[in-house]
C-alpha cells in the first residue's frame, strides 16, 4: 500500500485544526447556546422596553374645541419652551372631546373658561400638563395686565426671553446621562459574563483532555503550545460571538428604535473598545485558566480551582456596578481600571461613561497587554509541565519548576 | 525501506528516586512485529511514551532510520497509549478525521481513511455516535483506528489486545501482520504471552527498566532448558529417580516432566518408561514464552531484592 505524502502540518494549520474542533464541538453545546440566547434576548429586550416606555410617555395629545382654536398655537409654543412634547388636535364640540378623553385617544380636553383653561381628563391631570396649563394661564393673565398698563406683550415677551444665566463651569461635569450608564453597565456585564464563561470553558476543556487522556495522543503529534494556542483561540472566538451578537443586537435595536440617541460614532466607539478589552481580558484570563486546568485531572476539581482566579473579575464587576452609577468619576474605580486583572471590566465601563481620558485608556491597555505577556510565559510553562501528569493535583510551584 | 529500523538506544529515565528505565536498548526492524513483555512497572509504557515524545528521556535517544526521532517523525507514528484516550463527547467519525488531519492528512484523505478503518475494524455503523456511547470493546477498536488512520510508518501499541474479545483479537492480529507486511515496524506490549508468542517475529523481555532478553521466539526458547515429557500411565511414582543426569521437574496428570543433564541419555529414559508399561507420549519440549518469562523475571528478582 502506498502511503500518501505526509507533510507535517505547520503550526498555523495545527492551531487552526485545534481551534476549529474547539468551536464546532462547543458551539453545539447547550451551555453555549443557552447563554447566547439569554444575552441576545436581553440585548434586544432592554432597548425595546425603553423604547415602548418612551412611546407611552411620548407626545401628549391635547384636544381643543373648534371655538378655542386660538389656544392651539399658544399651547404648542409654551410646551416647546417647557421642553414638553405635545400634539394638539381640534374637535367639533365639547361632547366629542369628552368622548375622545374617555376612549383614551387624547389625554386631555382643554377649553378656555372664565378663570383660565378648563381641563377634562379621565382620572387626574398629569403634573407636566398641569404645569403647561398654568404657564399658559399665567402668560394670558400677564399679557392682559401688560396691555392694560399700555405695554406691548410681545416686546415684554422678547425682553424676558432674551435673558439667560451665564454659567462658568470650573470643573465641567462629564455627560452622565442614563443612556451612557445603560451602555456602560451592559458592556461591563457582557465582558464579565463572557470572560467568566470562556475562562471556565478553557479550564474545562483542558481538564477534559487530561481526564480522557486524549492529550497523550494529541501531544504525540502536536507541541503543547500549539494545542494550548488552538484551544485558547477557538474558545476566544466563541466568546467573541458570545459578546458580539448581543452587543450588535443591543446597539442596533437601540439606535434604530431611537431608544439610544447617542451618536453612532460614540456607540460604535464604545462597542469597539469593549471588543478590544475583550481580546485583552480574554488573553489574560484564558491563559490563567488553561494553566490552572492543566494542574488537575478531574472535572470536579475545576470549580474550586478557578474561584481564586475569578476573584479580580468579580471584584471589578461588583465595584463597577455599585460605584459607577452614583459616582462615575470615583477615584477607586479610576485606580482599579488601571490594574490589569480588573481593567477588562472597569475600563470599558469608564470609556462608555465618557470619563476616561485618552492617556488612561492607552496606559491601562499597555499595562494589561504587558501583564498578559508575562502571564503567557508562566502559564505556558505550567501547562507544558502539568498537562501530561495525571493523578493528584499538581502544586503550582512544582509545575513551574519541573523541567 | 526494509533496512529501516527503530532504535531505542540507552534510554534512561528516573522519577525522583525511582529508576524507571536504565539503559533500555533494542531495535525493531521495518516489517517486523516486536512483542514487548515484562511485569507491571518494568518500563514498557515509559519506553513507548519516550519514543512518542510525550515524555522526555534523561539520557539516550530513539532513532528512526538512523536519525533521532523528532516531532516530524512522531507524526508518522501510530500510537495507542496504555491509558486509552479519546474525546468522550465527540463523534467517532469526526474524531478519527480530526486525528488524521492533525497528522497531516488532507480533508479528503482523512474522510477516506476514516471510512476505511472503521469498516475494517467493524465500527463503521457507529461513526455518528459519541465515543462514550460505545461499549469498551468498540472504544478499543476506535482507539486502534485512531492509531492507524493516518497511514503510520511505525506502530507503537501499548497493550493493544487488552479488553478485546477473541474476534477482535483476530482482526487486530491480522491488521498488525498486514501492516508489518507493508514494511511497518510494529512494536506492541502485552501480558498475553501466548498471543505474543504466536504473532511476534521477535520478543523483548524487559525487567526493572532494562532489556534482559531479546530474540525471535525460537531463539529465546532454544536458550531455555529443554524438557522431556513422558506419558506412561502405569509408571509408579519415582520411576525415573535412578536415571543418571535426570531431574523430575513436575507431574502433569499422568505425564512426567523431566529435564536432562548434560550427559543424560533420553533413550535410557524411554526404556525405563517402557519398562513400566505402555508409553503414550514421549516428547522433547522447548519451554513456552510464559515459562521463559517466569524464569527470567524470577531468576533476576532475587539477587536484586537481596541487594536492596
Amino acid at each position: 500500500m502506498m502511503t500518501p505524502d505526509k507533510l507535517r502540518i505547520g503550526s498555523r494549520e495545527a492551531i487552526r485544526l485545534v481551534a476549529v474542533r474547539e468551536i464546532t464541538v462547543r458551539i453545539r453545546s447547550k451551555a453555549f447556546l443557552i447563554l447566547l440566547g439569554i444575552t441576545a434576548a436581553a440585548a434586544v429586550a432592554i432597548p425595546l422596553i425603553s423604547h415602548y416606555a418612551n412611546l407611552s410617555s411620548g407626545p401628549t395629545r391635547i384636544a381643543v374645541v373648534q371655538q378655542d382654536a386660538a389656544l392651539a398655537p399658544t399651547l404648542q409654543a409654551t410646551a416647546a419652551q417647557l421642553g414638553q412634547k405635545v400634539t394638539v388636535s381640534t374637535v367639533a364640540d365639547h361632547a366629542t372631546g369628552v368622548d375622545q378623553v374617555k376612549s383614551g385617544d387624547v389625554a386631555v380636553l382643554a377649553e378656555s373658561g372664565p378663570q383660565g383653561i378648563q381641563a377634562t381628563v379621565k382620572k387626574t391631570l398629569s403634573t407636566p400638563l398641569n404645569q403647561l396649563f398654568q404657564v399658559v394661564d399665567q402668560q394670558t393673565a400677564l399679557n392682559d395686565q401688560i396691555t392694560k398698563l399700555g405695554g406691548n406683550p410681545a416686546t415684554v415677551g422678547q425682553a424676558v426671553a432674551s435673558t439667560k444665566v451665564q454659567v462658568t463651569e470650573l470643573q465641567p461635569a462629564k455627560a452622565q446621562n442614563g443612556q451612557r450608564l445603560t451602555i456602560a453597565i451592559g458592556a461591563a456585564l457582557l465582558l464579565y459574563m463572557t470572560l467568566m464563561f470562556v475562562g471556565q470553558s478553557v479550564a474545562q476543556g483542558v481538564v477534559e483532555e487530561k481526564s480522557s487522556r486524549v492529550v497523550e495522543l494529541l501531544l504525540s503529534t502536536l507541541r503543547p503550545w500549539q494545542l494550548l494556542a488552538g484551544k485558547v483561540f477557538g474558545t476566544g472566538l466563541l466568546g467573541l460571538i458570545q459578546m458580539l451578537v448581543p452587543a450588535v443586537l443591543g446597539v442596533g435595536v437601540g439606535l434604530s428604535t431611537g431608544a439610544l440617541n447617542l451618536s453612532l460614532g460614540s456607540s460604535v466607539g464604545t462597542v469597539a473598545w469593549a471588543l478590544v478589552w475583550y481580546g485583552v481580558g480574554f488573553a489574560l484570563y484564558a491563559l490563567v485558566f488553561a494553566a490552572l486546568g492543566a494542574t488537575v485531572s478531574r472535572q470536579e476539581d475545576v470549580g474550586g480551582l478557578v474561584l481564586p482566579a475569578t476573584a479580580p473579575l468579580i471584584l471589578a464587576w461588583v465595584v463597577g456596578i455599585s460605584v459607577v452609577p452614583s459616582n462615575p468619576e470615583s477615584s477607586l474605580v479610576e485606580w482599579l481600571s488601571m490594574v490589569p486583572p480588573c481593567a477588562p471590566v472597569l475600563m470599558p465601563m469608564r470609556i462608555a461613561m465618557g470619563v476616561a481620558p485618552l492617556w488612561q485608556m492607552l496606559l491601562s491597555l499597555v499595562l494589561a497587554i504587558a501583564f498578559s505577556v508575562l502571564l503567557l510565559r508562566f502559564a505556558g510553562r505550567i501547562y507544558r509541565n502539568a498537562v501530561l501528569r495525571s493523578g493528584a493535583r499538581i502544586p503550582l510551584r512544582e509545575a513551574l519548576k519541573a523541567a | 525501506m526494509s533496512d529501516r529500523r527503530l532504535e531505542v538506544d540507552g534510554v534512561s529515565k528516573r522519577y525522583g528516586d525511582t529508576v524507571a528505565l536504565s539503559g533500555m536498548t533494542f531495535e525493531v526492524r521495518a516489517g517486523e512485529i516486536f512483542g514487548f513483555v515484562g511485569s507491571n512497572g518494568a518500563g514498557k509504557t515509559t519506553t513507548m511514551r519516550i519514543a512518542l515524545g510525550v515524555l522526555a528521556a534523561d539520557a539516550g535517544e530513539v532513532r528512526w532510520d538512523g536519525v533521532p526521532v523528532t516531532l516530524e517523525t512522531r507524526s508518522r507514528i501510530g500510537y495507542m497509549p496504555e491509558e486509552r484516550g479519546l474525546y468522550p463527547r465527540m463523534k467517532v467519525g469526526e474524531q478519527l478525521q480530526y486525528l488524521a488531519r492533525l497528522h497531516g492528512l488532507t480533508k479528503a484523505d482523512a474522510v477516506r481513511a476514516t471510512a476505511e478503518w472503521t469498516e475494517r475494524l467493524g465500527v463503521a455503523g457507529r461513526m455518528g455516535d459519541e465515543v462514550q456511547k460505545l461499549s469498551l470493546g468498540n472504544q478499543q477498536r476506535v482507539q486502534l483506528a485512531a492509531a492507524l488512520v493516518h497511514h503510520p510508518e511505525i506502530l507503537v501499541l501499548d497493550e493493544p489486545f487488552s479488553g478485546l474479545d477473541p474476534v477482535a483479537v483476530d482482526v487486530m492480529s491480522e491488521v498488525l501482520r498486514e501492516k508489518c507486511a507493508d514494511g511497518v515496524p510494529v512494536i506492541f506490549s502485552s501480558h498475553q504471552l501466548d498471543l505474543v508468542e504466536r504473532i511476534s517475529d521477535r520478543v523483548g523481555i524487559v525487567r526493572a527498566g532494562s532489556m534482559v532478553a531479546v530474540g525471535t521466539v525460537a531463539e529465546l526458547r532454544a536458550g531455555g532448558t529443554e524438557e522431556l515429557v513422558v506419558d506412561a500411565p502405569q509408571a509408579p511414582p519415582g520411576w525415573a529417580d535412578g536415571l543418571p543426569g535426570i531431574t523430575v521437574v513436575r507431574h502433569e496428570g499422568a505425564r512426567t516432566v523431566l529435564t536432562l543433564g548434560q550427559d543424560a541419555d533420553d533413550q535410557a529414559v524411554l526404556r525405563a518408561a517402557m519398562a513400566t508399561g505402555p508409553v503414550r507420549e514421549f516428547a522433547r519440549r522447548l519451554p513456552s514464552l510464559t515459562e521463559l518469562f517466569r524464569h527470567v523475571v524470577s531468576a533476576q528478582d532475587k539477587p536484586e531484592e537481596a541487594a536492596a
